[in-house]
């Protein structure tokens, strides 16, 4: 199945959900609404066989001006058609949750949990909302871009003042 | 009088051995077989994400080779082929620096299969494997100091190419290790696969269902361990692996078994692999025409104003992707690193985000190793083959 008939099928099946389509470097990227973000990903994977759940992580849009600030971000594998497909969904700052996929792929168990520590989106209904990386006290989520890439509580090297 | 029995919580790691490190295991036993499983990934975290995104896209390549640093120069392949795919370049990559790339990342694969089976047969019992993988091991780390001057981290690669030529007289180097690395395997397995004491420490152990794998997000060796016939150097190829002639090995019996029988056929493959791509070695340029990118040649930067310019530009700027996103994915030796690049059309990454091999195959340790035996757990951590640098960026 080519990129284009998946996306038709994605926007046949959930016409008023898919935000955008996109298409750079030959990869297709289908912007969708959070809330049928569990149903998208089923359809994903039972009607159009994307399988495997390559990777999952979220994108903080401050620094670019987005709004909604967040894009949750699935990188999805056909291991029988060999295709790649990405789905996007945005998600603000004000309400940064989002229904878990754990029930889909058991694969974003854990980088849904590395999602939540480092990114600060909240996975509704997830297994085990636990921090990952970071101790469960940490306080922040660093990949956001207002957290300082020296850590909180330092200020940046400013070189040598003697 | 009746008697009643507890299950009991116990730690294992993270000065165990056999986990690597930081790796921290909370146990529940009943007795000893395994109730529950929980691993805590510890904090080795570098930051190389968050790192990259406010360093250029060459500054940001030193940080790959820390990943998975038993397979350097997979990481920085996975990462410039995403940045060259960001900047629309693939396809002006020389032929000789795509050769070069195979040739390195077989030999990576290689060096890294060695400290698999060297630290996973030490961990059950075998210390002989571990000083023989070892030695051979060796020999590929002077390659990588010939060739990039650093043992571990390499930092060879470029975005559109390379950072230097092959050193001469390397070749024969490479040939005669190639060659005789079968042989080695060979040596490697009269010392193991008939051994009884081995057997029933990996025969149906740790067993994971194919459709199970794929759930979990298994890749590489572990996934292909459980009859999934699917490698990206094949499925998605890159680098040119297209025209390479090499078998990817498979097994259905997705147990610890499984997956120690397909990495040893794997190094035999990369042998050939690496003879390959050095009867394929033909003269030629290292690094692509696109002087936005790439810094002119030395001898320019010393000769001519332009190509000094030039050269200070693109080292104190660094150059601009246009806005955009992209994912590459290879076939790394634990199995599938991912490098996802969102551009905002500055000099810096906007966002990187690494899929690394090892965090999604720990992830499926709990699913093979509760109901079965203490002991097995040791088997089961090192047929995962995972790397807490890969794991805790």
């Amino acid at each position: 199945m080519t990129d284009q008939a998946v996306v038709e099928k994605i926007k046949a099946k959930f016409s008023s959900s898919v935000l955008e389509v996109k298409e750079h470097r030959g990869e297709t990227t289908v912007t969708v609404a959070k809330d049928d973000i569990v149903a998208i990903c089923t359809f994903c994977k039972e009607e159009l066989g994307f399988n495997m759940l390559a990777d999952l992580c979220a994108v903080d849009g401050l620094d670019m001006g987005l709004d909604p600030r967040f894009l949750v971000v699935y990188n999805l594998y056909n291991l029988t058609s060999k295709t790649r497909l990405r789905l996007k969904a945005p998600v603000g700052a004000d309400d940064a949750r989002i229904d878990t996929v754990c029930g889909v792929w058991g694969a974003a168990n854990w980088m849904e949990r590395e999602c939540w520590d480092l990114s600060g989106i909240t996975f509704n209904n997830h297994p085990d909302p636990r921090r990952i990386l970071m101790p469960d006290d940490w306080e922040g989520h660093p990949l956001r871009k207002d957290y300082p890439v020296q850590g909180p509580d330092r200020e940046p090297y400013q070189g040598r003042t003697v | 009088m009746a008697t009643t029995t507890e299950t009991m919580t116990i730690n294992m790691g993270p000065q165990h051995p056999s986990t690597h490190g930081v790796l921290r295991l909370v146990l529940e036993l009943d007795g000893e077989q395994i109730v529950k499983a929980v691993p805590h990934i510890g904090y080795l975290h570098r930051g190389v994400e968050k790192l990259a995104e406010s360093r250029t896209y060459h500054q940001a390549l030193p940080l790959t080779d820390r990943l998975d640093y038993l397979a350097p120069m997979s990481n920085n392949l996975g990462y410039v082929l995403a940045v060259e795919k960001l900047l629309g370049i693939t396809d002006e990559i020389p032929e000789r620096a795509k050769v070069v790339r195979v040739l390195m990342a077989e030999l990576t694969r290689i060096k890294s299969h060695l400290v698999w089976l060297a630290t996973h047969a030490l961990d059950i019992g075998a210390m002989t494997v571990f000083i023989y993988c070892f030695r051979e091991r060796e020999r590929v780390m002077d390659m990588y100091e010939q060739i990039s001057g650093a043992r571990m981290t390499s930092n060879y690669f470029r975005v559109g190419g390379l950072s230097a030529d092959l050193p001469e007289g390397i070749e024969k180097d490479m040939r005669e290790f190639a060659i005789e690395m079968p042989e080695h395997v060979d040596m490697y397995e009269g010392l193991l696969t008939g051994n009884k004491i081995w057997q029933k420490r990996i025969i149906g152990v740790g067993e994971i269902s194919g459709e199970e794998a794929i759930d979990i997000g298994l890749t590489g060796p572990s996934l292909r361990g459980s009859g999934v016939d699917w490698d990206l150097r094949r499925d998605n190829p890159y680098s040119g692996y297209e025209e390479y002639d090499f078998n990817v090995p498979v097994r259905n019996e997705c147990d610890t078994w499984a997956r120690y029988k397909v990495r040893l056929d794997e190094i035999r493959e990369s042998s050939k692999l690496v003879i390959q791509a050095l009867d394929k070695l033909k003269p030629g340029p290292i690094l692509a025409d696109v002087p936005k990118v790439c810094l002119p040649p030395k001898q320019d930067v010393v000769n001519t104003i332009e190509g000094l310019i030039h050269h200070f530009k693109i080292i104190s700027e660094g150059f601009k992707p246009e806005p955009g996103e992209v994912y590459v994915g290879i076939e790394a030796p634990k199995g599938e690193l991912g490098f996802y690049l969102v551009s905002d059309g500055g000099p810096r990454p906007y966002r990187m985000k690494i899929r690394p091999p090892s965090l999604l195959n720990l992830q499926a340790l709990p699913q093979m190793a509760e109901g079965r035996m203490l002991a097995d757990l040791v088997a089961i951590i090192g047929t995962l083959d995972i790397v807490l640098g890969d794991i805790d960026r």
